[in-house]
C-alpha cells in the first residue's frame, strides 16, 4: 500500500537527556490513556508514535524525572 | 482456520468493562459485597489514569445534601430540566444513596470543601436547588479509588478492548471478547454477570478544530458499550437527545457553570451582557447558547474581568489543576488572561452521554439493563444528568446486583462458531495489506456527522447523513492497520459508525422538538407531549436491523407543580421595558 509522508507536529515532547526509560522506566506509557506513547527503538527513550492526543497531562504530572512536557496540539493554540 | 482452543478463555464471576468512574466503584462494592466471588475489572487504557476523571475532577455537581436539598427535590428538578422525559424512580434511587457516597467516600479519603463549621460547602448553580460541592483536592481521586481495587483483591486487567458481549441460549449475557491493544490478541472473558461502564460516547461529532482527540470526552470513550449493548440485544434510550456541551472555543474544557459561576463567573455575549438566567448545562440553556451565537450578539464569552484578583486566583487554581489542566498553558498560549479580557467559548460536537443529557443504554433503578445478566452505569447507562457522583452510586447497585445474580448462575456455556467468527472480523483489517487507514475512515465518518447529523435537525439532511453513513458500512471491509495499535482504532471507529446510525434513527424517529438544541428538529418544531411523552427506545429487531419504538414514561413517585413543569423553558433574560 502506498505510503505518503508527512511531518507533524506532536503535542507530547520527551527531553531525551532526563527520560529513564532505557533503564526500565514505563510511567508515561502507562498512564496514557490514548496509549500513543511508545519506546522509540533506535534510542530507547519514550516517544509520541501516534498523534492522538487528549493533552489531559497524566504523562507529564507523573514522570519521575520531569522528562515529559504535553503543549496543545498545533490545531488548537 | 482457528480452534476455540487456541483461544483464551478466563473464568469469572463478575465482569466490569470500564475502569474509569462507575466501573471500580462496581468492582470494589461487587467484592464488599461477596468477597469470595471473583471479580474482573477489564480496561482499556490504565485503571490508574483511565475515563473521564483520569487528572480528578473539581467538584460534586449533584450532591444531595440534607439541609441544602432533598431526594424529592432533586427529583423534581432532574425531571424538570429533561422535559418530564424521565424514569423518576432511577433518579430518586440516585438521589437517596448520594448522601451516603459522598460520606463513603469521605471515609476513603476524598476531600469536599467544607465551610468554618465543618459543613459541607454546597453551593447553588442549578436553576432550583442547592447542589454543588467543591472539591479542591480532586485530582487525587483516581488515586484513591486504585488503592481499594488492591484491597479488595479485583482482578485488573489493562489495555484490553471489549468488542462484542456473549450470551447463552437463554438470551443472558455471558461474557465478552476482548482485544488486547498492544499485541492484538483475542481473548474471551466467560463471566456469570457483566457490568458495563465504558463512559460517554464521545467521539460521533468532530471537534470545530479538526482535531480528532480534541473531544469534550476522554476519546477512549468512543462508545464501546453502546455499540456492545446494541449488538448484544439491549435497548438503548433517549438517543435523540444528545449531549452538546458550552466549551471555550477550540479547547476541551468546561467553562462557566460549575467553578465560575458561584464566584461570580457567567455567560456573556458580546457586549459582556448576561442573556440566560441559569448557566447549568440543559437542552434550553444551550439553546439560548446557539441562538446568541447565531445572532448579531455573537459570540458567547465566559466572562471573569469583573471579578477580583483573588477570586480569579481561585478560580485558576481549581480549573488550571483538577479535570483539565492544560487550559493554563492554552490560555497563555493564545494571550488570554481572565483578568482583562473575556474569553471566547463554543458548542461541542455531539455525543451521547447520560452523565450532561440523558442518552444511553436503558437501565432501570436496579442498573439493570433489557439483557439478563448485564447492567450498566456511569456515562453510558440512561439515568440523566447524573454526572460523576452518578456513576459512583449506580455503579455500587451495579456491583452488588450483578455479584447477587451470579451467586445464583453456574459458568454459562460459550458459542463456539460466534467466537470464532468474531475473532476473524475484529482482526481482518490486520489481515489486510492495502486499503482504509482507520483514521481517514473515522475522519470521514465524524465529518458527515457534524455535516448532517447536528441540530438544527432537519429531515432532508439526515436522510442524506444516513444514507452516506450506511454506504460507509461497506468501507468496513476495506479497513487495514498496520499493527495492533490501528487495529484498536479500527475496531473503535466501527462503534463510533454504530453509534452515528444510532443518532440519526432515534432523531428521526421522534418527530417533535424538545430538550431545547439536544433535539431542535426544524421539521417539527413544537413539543408535542400528546404523541411524544414517551422514552424512544433503540434496539436490534429481529431481522438484525435498527429499530426504535415508544416506551412510556412510568407514572411519577414526586408529582410537579403546574408551575414547576416550565421552569426550564425561560431560560432567557427578559429585558425590563
Amino acid at each position: 500500500m502506498p505510503t505518503a509522508n508527512q511531518i507533524t507536529t506532536v503535542p507530547v515532547v520527551v527531553d531525551n537527556d532526563k527520560c529513564i526509560a532505557d533503564k526500565g522506566c514505563r510511567t508515561c506509557i502507562d498512564v496514557c490513556p490514548l496509549d500513543v506513547l511508545w519506546i522509540d527503538e533506535k534510542t530507547g527513550k519514550a516517544h509520541m508514535r501516534y498523534d492522538e492526543c487528549w493533552y489531559c497531562m497524566p504523562c507529564e504530572a507523573d514522570c519521575p524525572t520531569d522528562a515529559v512536557t504535553v503543549n496543545i496540539p498545533y490545531l488548537l493554540r | 482456520m482457528t480452534q476455540l482452543s487456541d483461544i483464551k478463555i478466563k473464568d469469572i464471576d463478575v465482569l466490569v468493562i470500564g475502569g474509569g468512574t462507575a466501573g471500580p466503584m462496581a468492582a470494589i462494592s461487587a467484592k464488599e459485597k461477596d468477597p469470595n466471588a471473583s471479580v474482573m475489572l477489564l480496561e482499556k487504557a490504565n485503571v490508574k489514569r483511565s475515563g473521564a476523571i483520569s487528572m480528578g475532577m473539581d467538584g460534586l455537581n449533584n450532591a444531595v445534601i440534607p439541609g441544602h436539598a432533598t431526594p424529592e427535590q432533586y427529583t423534581k428538578e432532574i425531571t424538570i430540566a429533561n422535559d418530564g422525559i424521565v424514569l423518576q424512580k432511577g433518579v430518586l434511587e440516585y438521589a437517596e444513596r448520594s448522601f451516603g457516597m459522598i460520606q463513603k467516600l469521605d471515609n476513603w479519603g476524598v476531600y469536599f470543601q467544607k465551610d468554618e463549621t465543618g459543613e459541607y460547602d454546597v453551593k447553588k448553580v442549578h436553576h432550583l436547588g442547592t447542589y454543588v460541592l467543591p472539591m479542591p483536592e480532586g485530582h487525587n481521586i483516581k488515586k484513591i479509588l486504585y488503592r481499594r481495587l488492591r484491597r479488595n483483591r479485583v482482578v485488573v486487567e489493562n489495555r484490553y478492548q471489549a468488542i462484542r458481549l456473549l450470551k447463552d441460549d437463554d438470551g443472558a449475557v455471558s461474557g465478552c471478547i476482548a482485544l488486547a491493544t498492544r499485541d492484538a490478541e483475542v481473548i474471551v472473558i466467560r463471566a456469570k454477570a457483566v457490568v458495563l461502564c465504558t463512559g460517554a460516547a464521545g467521539r460521533i461529532g468532530l471537534p470545530a478544530s479538526g482535531y480528532l482527540y480534541g473531544t469534550y470526552e476522554n476519546p477512549t470513550n468512543c462508545g464501546d458499550g453502546h455499540s456492545m449493548a446494541y449488538h448484544v440485544g439491549a435497548e438503548l434510550s433517549g438517543l435523540e437527545c444528545y449531549q452538546i456541551n458550552p466549551l471555550l472555543k477550540d479547547y476541551n474544557g468546561p467553562a462557566c457553570a460549575y467553578v465560575t459561576g458561584p464566584l461570580g463567573g457567567y455567560t456573556a455575549n458580546a457586549n459582556g451582557d448576561r442573556f440566560i438566567e441559569c448557566d447549568y448545562w440543559s437542552g434550553q440553556m444551550m439553546m439560548e447558547f446557539y441562538n446568541e451565537l447565531q445572532s448579531g450578539n455573537g459570540p458567547v464569552f465566559l466572562k471573569l474581568d469583573h471579578l477580583a484578583e483573588e477570586t480569579i486566583e481561585e478560580i485558576e487554581q481549581v480549573l488550571h489543576t483538577n479535570e483539565r489542566p492544560s487550559r493554563g498553558r492554552f490560555h497563555d498560549g493564545r494571550g488570554n488572561n481572565y483578568r482583562t479580557k473575556m474569553v471566547e467559548m463554543h458548542i461541542s460536537e455531539i455525543g451521547f452521554c447520560a452523565g450532561h443529557s440523558a442518552s444511553g443504554v436503558w437501565v432501570n433503578e436496579k442498573g439493570e439493563t433489557t439483557v439478563s445478566g448485564l447492567y450498566g452505569a456511569g456515562d453510558m447507562a440512561s439515568i440523566p444528568h447524573s454526572y460523576m457522583l452518578g456513576a459512583f452510586v449506580y455503579g455500587e447497585i451495579c456491583g452488588q446486583n450483578a455479584v447477587e445474580f451470579a451467586k445464583n448462575r453456574s459458568l454459562p456455556a460459550l458459542d463456539d462458531s460466534f467466537i470464532l467468527s468474531q475473532k476473524e472480523r475484529i482482526l481482518a483489517p490486520l489481515q489486510r495489506e492495502d486499503g482504509i487507514p482507520p483514521h481517514q475512515f473515522e475522519y470521514k465518518l465524524r465529518r458527515l456527522v457534524n455535516d448532517y447529523l447536528q441540530p438544527p435537525k432537519i429531515t432532508k439532511k439526515m436522510d442524506i447523513g444516513l444514507q452516506r453513513l450506511k454506504d460507509m458500512e461497506r468501507d468496513i471491509e476495506f479497513l487495514y492497520a498496520r499493527d495492533p495499535h490501528e487495529l484498536l482504532r479500527a475496531n473503535e471507529a466501527q462503534h463510533v459508525l454504530d453509534c452515528a446510525l444510532m443518532a440519526a434513527q432515534a432523531s428521526m424517529y421522534r418527530q417533535e422538538s424538545r430538550w431545547g438544541l439536544y433535539h431542535h428538529f426544524v421539521d417539527h418544531p413544537e413539543t408535542n407531549n400528546e404523541d411524544w411523552f414517551c422514552h424512544v427506545q433503540l434496539y436490534k429487531d429481529d431481522n438484525d436491523q435498527m429499530a426504535c419504538k415508544k416506551r412510556p414514561v412510568d407514572p411519577y413517585v414526586i408529582e410537579l407543580d403546574e408551575e414547576e413543569k416550565t421552569a426550564y423553558q425561560k431560560m432567557r433574560i427578559q429585558k425590563v421595558s
